[in-house]
């Protein structure tokens, strides 16, 4: 909402000034976006005439123009206006002024080849309007005005409040000014309408249909006969240009003005083009009607319509139609006062997607008593400017407003507030902000003035009452340092633990969107189902992502392009399995590109592989308490793994919930987003899937013993089918004898020469000692014995003689 | 001359020219060994008469040490002087790098988060999360929001369905629905989280964070609201002072509402919060309506308090003079490593929140 100072100063008195203004205004929950100084140089701005055009020299689309300035002074403007020609009344602006809209400041300068001393407007360029096309079109009116600033030499600044959506009462400049009142800043000025006292008939028949759905409860009109529409006076093109508005005609402007002055929106038509009456009802499906933006609307069912006998004339509280809109010419014109329900404009409206300043207000809420209030305002301002006669007014109406009564327990004040005020000045408060005050025996009984349709319970007086004493007041209670509760949960603690875990692994945290491309998307997503965003912003972002892969992927693609070999980053957050709340499920996700070591001094060239990530995983998996002796792991990966070296973990092998996926990516991926690096590992850590243990870590430690015994290391070499794994191996030599083997490390690994075909050699070292002795030959004799038979056994194995 | 005399004499000359070590083990070997000189002169000790026995074993006894303790400083000197020579022999050059190693960062909106939570749990704020795809109950119409409200308007949000049931949260306080619904009062809790909103420009950014706060109890008031965001603030920013002012606004889950703005200046292109003339609005908050106590069953005749949202990319952004919101998602290893933490860098209470 814009506002001058100069125009609040109708409706209050103050001797303030506006940098009090501005602060009182933002006190009061009534923020001030910006305040912009065109009074500094709008003067610069000047009505002035085309006088001759011709091509330029070096452009097809420009002209050069002459145009007269005023004072005998002719400048030479090139412009690419397709409407600038002889004769045209425009504005003016000349070097050094600044353009309001793209706020630059103008020079003299060359256009291909050609010097232009300033430019011709478009009312988009000074915020005129949404109109780019071309420039500025004035009216001759303008003639004897050619060297004058167009705009008013108002001294006022032009000041944009931000109004919260409760309060359309601040959409009228006189809601902002009674605001100001009550909160000391001036005194409001009694502006009262006098009634029209008129013996003339309203000789248009007006019906608001009863039915269901009905969005217009009351409708009130009068008829103004033999008028003659014209340009507005300079007072009220001042005063709407003042605000950044366009004057059009006086009928139209005088609505408008009436409509920013007191927030009651107005409509005008010219009575003579409609068909024997007014019918309000509701729309049929089908419906079509020409708006005033000279666009056809084909209506659904149930909106509400303003129509005459030839059908609907336009869309109620939203937009008027061309049909019967007023015009120079119009002679005679029905004025419309209506009030319309905020729910039924507010659907129609965004089933029609329109937006216009109507429906701003109406959906907010408009002053129900107000109806009669503008007619006369408007009324006796168009019989002013446009003389004509007034006829009597006429309300139709469905429902009466009631007016709002609260009891209100003075004492909930400073219960919520947290800090008193006197009763006195409570109702002074009131009072001043248009209330209706009794006081009675449980504190005071309030009507709620008309214009604020936000108010209707205790709170509200409450947020009332602290909003004009000032929030200043309010103490500041230091908080109490007491804690009587964890402050995270297990799976919290977890989700922390992992992230630092990770990133001390060498991979920087992202934090990716939580939509995705849906062609990543789909190389990741396997059986998951595709989650659409009906409205998203751009189609690449158009999919929730089932798998944070699709994201990193891309990520890493880019600083891979950036000139980055070696990358590694992670992030931990969710991926989602379904559209209803809850269907999601958080992942550390990471990606390691390129090389671990470059070849230096010191260090031979190395690939990342699967066994870096195999290590972050499950350190990870070991930091955070997890026993790596019981993991359990086979090779069965999604699809976007490479299918041989890849593995699935989970955290025992009882358990049927995977741990995490970790292995190569399958090099179709990378074809397929175009990725060029030497090696691409990942993985995935599903934290849903980890088991929370009941415990505490600290609960969870068996008593603390060691052996001081002696222990043995003995060397084993087993020749196994390829398709043995060597964590069976593992498993089944650790289980041998529990007490006595102590550690089984595999330190090669070997296919080849000497080594029957589809077998391989896998050598383990195994450390073995007692708790209770130390173990002579012949017992560790005995061990041996029994692993190699043991293993034997179990796997097919044959030692390695 | 005593023998004695005669083979202190010899060997302590023959120890004073410069030996190498297998000459000092002969020399050792004369006079130790088992028919060394000195171990000869002791197997003589029972034969001597018994008046200068006593003499006898006193002087040789001395003598003994005397070499003894010679010939083990040369042994230890030349020991030392040829591990002297090998440690010269290894010596490299020490300015050569390392091996290679790589850093891992926590991006600064986790760590962020954990400073706020860090906070909060001080003062007994729990944490709590809710999904990212939200019904339209909770995230609208619990809130105190229904259908129609023009309020709606100032959240673009995404839909996942035609009937625009399913959303993706706008902000994080249907958190408080869900954490009011599931348990009993009084709550005080925090909800730090990711926050959806189909706008997107300079200073716009799809997807963003919140962290919500919510203190219901009995007798909770617009002081106590003060007073907790007082506190936060200047712990967050690590100062001792902050300038900070509520105004009014409007929200419709808060009754009555306010957005708070801390006071800043410029200096050398770097913000300084908490002096200066200019403001910055950084949150909002307000008392929670009865309507949205209603909503989840909660008595607003007996519990009342307050709840507030803030934009955590918003505050990193300050404390850590980051200018552009939308490089947060973008990904780029330049800017991860630079605005990113160790992950070491826990923040804490007695360590401090920052280095």
């Amino acid at each position: 909402m814009i506002i001058t100072f100069d125009w609040l100063k109708d409706h209050l008195k103050t001797n303030l000034k506006e940098k009090n203004l501005l602060e009182q205004l933002t006190n009061i929950g009534l923020e001030v976006e910006s305040v912009e100084s065109l009074s500094a140089d709008n003067g610069l701005f000047k009505i002035a005439e085309i006088i001759k055009t011709e091509k330029h020299p070096n452009a097809d689309r420009l002209k050069v123009c002459d145009v007269n300035i005023g004072e005998n002074k002719i400048k030479k403007v090139v412009c690419g206006a397709e409407n600038a020609k002889e004769g045209l009344l425009t504005i003016y602006a000349p070097p050094g002024a600044i353009i309001p809209k793209t706020k630059t400041k103008l020079v003299v300068a060359k256009i291909r080849g050609v010097t232009s001393y300033g430019m011709l407007c478009s009312e988009s360029e000074l915020n005129l309007s949404n109109d780019s096309d071309g420039i500025t079109e004035l009216t001759q009116e303008f003639r004897k005005n050619i060297g004058k600033s167009y705009f008013s030499k108002s001294k006022s600044n032009l000041i944009d409040i931000s109004i919260t959506p409760n309060r359309p009462d601040c959409l009228g400049i006189r809601g902002i000014a009674r605001d100001l009142a009550a909160s000391g800043f001036g005194k409001l000025i009694d502006l009262e309408e006098k009634k029209i006292h008129s013996k003339n008939k309203h000789t248009l028949k007006v019906k608001i249909n009863k039915e269901k759905g009905q969005g217009c409860t009351t409708f009130g009109s009068c008829l103004i006969t033999n008028v003659k529409n014209s340009e507005s006076p300079k007072w009220l093109k001042d005063k709407l240009i003042s605000i950044g508005q366009k004057p059009i005609s006086a009928i139209v402007d005088i609505t408008n003005y009436v409509m920013l002055d007191i927030n009651r929106p107005l409509h005008a038509y010219d009575a003579d083009k409609i068909e024997k009456g007014i019918i309000v009802r509701n729309s049929k499906s089908g419906e079509e009607f020409t708006a005033l933006d000279n666009k056809n609307y084909k209506l659904e069912s149930g909106m509400c319509v303003i129509c005459d006998n030839k059908g609907v004339l336009g869309l109620g509280g939203i937009i008027g139609g061309a049909r019967s809109g007023t015009e120079f010419n119009t002679k005679n014109v029905l004025l419309e006062s209506a009030y319309f329900k905020p729910g039924s404009i507010r659907n129609t409206a965004k089933k029609m997607n329109l937006d216009t300043d109507a429906k701003f207000r109406f959906e907010r809420g408009i002053d129900p008593l107000s109806i009669e209030n503008g007619l006369n305002k408007a009324a006796k301002l168009i019989k002013e400017i446009c003389g004509g006669e007034i006829s009597k007014i006429d309300i139709q109406k469905i429902e009466t407003y009631k007016t709002k009564k609260i009891s209100f327990d003075p004492n909930i004040f400073e219960k919520i507030s947290g800090f008193k005020i006197s009763l006195k000045e409570m109702i002074k408060i009131l009072e001043d902000l248009g209330f209706g005050v009794k006081k009675v025996k449980k504190g005071l009984k309030l009507a709620v003035p008309s214009w604020r349709p936000d108010i209707s319970q205790e709170v509200d007086i409450v947020e009332e009452l602290v909003r004009i004493s000032g929030y200043e007041k309010i103490k500041n209670v230091e908080p109490i340092k007491q804690r009587k509760k964890s402050t995270l949960n297990k799976f919290q603690k977890l989700f922390h633990f992992l992230q630092r875990s990770i990133a001390s692994k060498g991979y920087l945290e992202a934090i990716t969107w939580s939509f995705t491309d849906q062609r990543y998307n789909d190389y990741f997503r396997e059986t998951k189902k595709e989650i659409k965003i009906i409205n998203p912003i751009s189609s690449e972002l158009g999919v929730l992502r089932n798998s944070i892969f699709s994201n990193l992927i891309m990520h890493i693609n880019k600083n891979l392009d950036r000139g980055f070999r070696d990358l590694s980053i992670f992030e931990i957050g969710p991926i989602f399995n379904g559209s209803n709340p809850g269907e999601q499920n958080t992942v550390v996700c990471g990606l390691s590109a390129g090389k671990k070591t470059r070849l230096s001094w010191i260090e031979k060239d190395r690939n990342v592989d699967v066994f870096d990530v195999k290590r972050d995983v499950t350190q990870a998996l070991v930091e955070a308490g997890y026993d790596s002796k019981k993991f359990f792991i086979d090779n069965k990966t999604p699809n976007y793994y490479h299918p041989g070296k890849s593995g699935r973990l989970f955290l025992d092998k009882r358990n049927d919930q995977v741990a995490a996926y970790f292995g190569e990516m399958h090099p179709n991926i990378l074809k397929q987003v175009d990725m060029k690096t030497e090696s691409l590992v990942g993985f995935e850590i599903f934290m849903d899937n980890l088991k929370l243990p009941e415990k505490t870590l600290n609960d969870l430690k068996v008593k603390f013993s060691f052996s001081d015994y002696q222990k043995s290391e003995r060397d084993f070499a087993f020749i196994v089918n390829k398709n043995v794994n060597a964590q069976d191996l593992i498993n089944v030599i650790s289980n041998v004898d529990e007490s006595l083997v102590k550690n089984v490390k595999i330190f090669d690994v070997y296919e080849g020469e000497n080594i029957p075909e589809n077998h391989k050699s896998i050598a383990i070292s195994v450390t073995i000692q007692s708790s209770e002795k130390t173990l002579n030959e012949s017992d560790l004799e005995k061990i041996n014995n029994l692993i190699i038979k043991t293993v034997e056994n179990k796997t097919g194995a044959k030692i390695r003689s | 001359m005593s023998d004695l005399k005669k083979i202190k004499d010899e060997f302590l000359s023959k120890l004073g020219g410069k030996l190498d070590i297998f000459e000092i083990n002969q020399i050792k070997s004369d006079l130790f060994g088992k028919s060394g000189l000195i171990s000869t002169q002791f197997k003589k000790i029972g034969t001597i008469a018994e008046s200068e026995r006593k003499k006898f074993a006193y002087d040789l006894n001395i003598i003994k040490d005397e070499l003894q303790n010679l010939i083990n400083s040369k042994i230890n000197e030349l020991e030392t002087a040829e591990i002297k020579k090998k440690l010269e022999k290894e010596k490299i050059d020490i300015t050569l790098p390392e091996r290679s190693f790589i850093r891992g960062k926590i991006h600064p909106v986790s760590q962020t988060i954990d400073e706020i939570s860090s906070i909060f749990s001080e003062i007994g704020f729990s944490v709590e999360e809710g999904p990212d795809v939200e019904n339209e109950y909770n995230n609208f119409t619990a809130l105190n929001t229904p259908e129609n409200h023009p309020a709606r308007d100032m959240h673009d949000t995404f839909y996942l369905d035609e009937k625009k049931q399913r959303l993706l949260r706008t902000h994080t306080s249907p958190v408080q629905i869900r954490t009011m619904l599931k348990d009993k009062p009084p709550f005080k809790i925090i909800a730090p989280g990711r926050t959806y909103r189909s706008d997107s420009d300079q200073t716009h950014s799809p997807m963003f964070h919140q962290v919500e706060g919510l203190h219901i109890d009995k007798n909770i008031n617009m002081g106590h609201l003060k007073g907790c965001l007082n506190y936060f603030i200047k712990e967050f920013f690590e100062v001792d002072k902050i300038k900070m002012r509520f105004r009014p606004s409007h929200f419709p889950f808060t009754e009555p509402s306010a957005e708070v703005d801390i006071g800043y200046e410029m200096k050398d292109g770097k913000i300084i919060i908490g002096e200066g003339n200019q403001w910055l609005e950084i949150l909002g908050c307000g008392m929670v309506h009865p309507n949205v106590l209603k909503n989840v069953k909660v008595d607003p005749s007996k519990f009342q308090g307050y709840a507030f949202g803030i934009g955590i990319d918003r505050l990193a952004m300050l404390k850590y003079g980051i200018n552009d919101l939308r490089a947060f998602f973008d990904c780029d290893y330049r800017w991860l490593n630079h605005f990113g933490f160790d992950p070491l860098d826990v923040p804490t209470n007695y360590r401090g929140l920052s280095r």
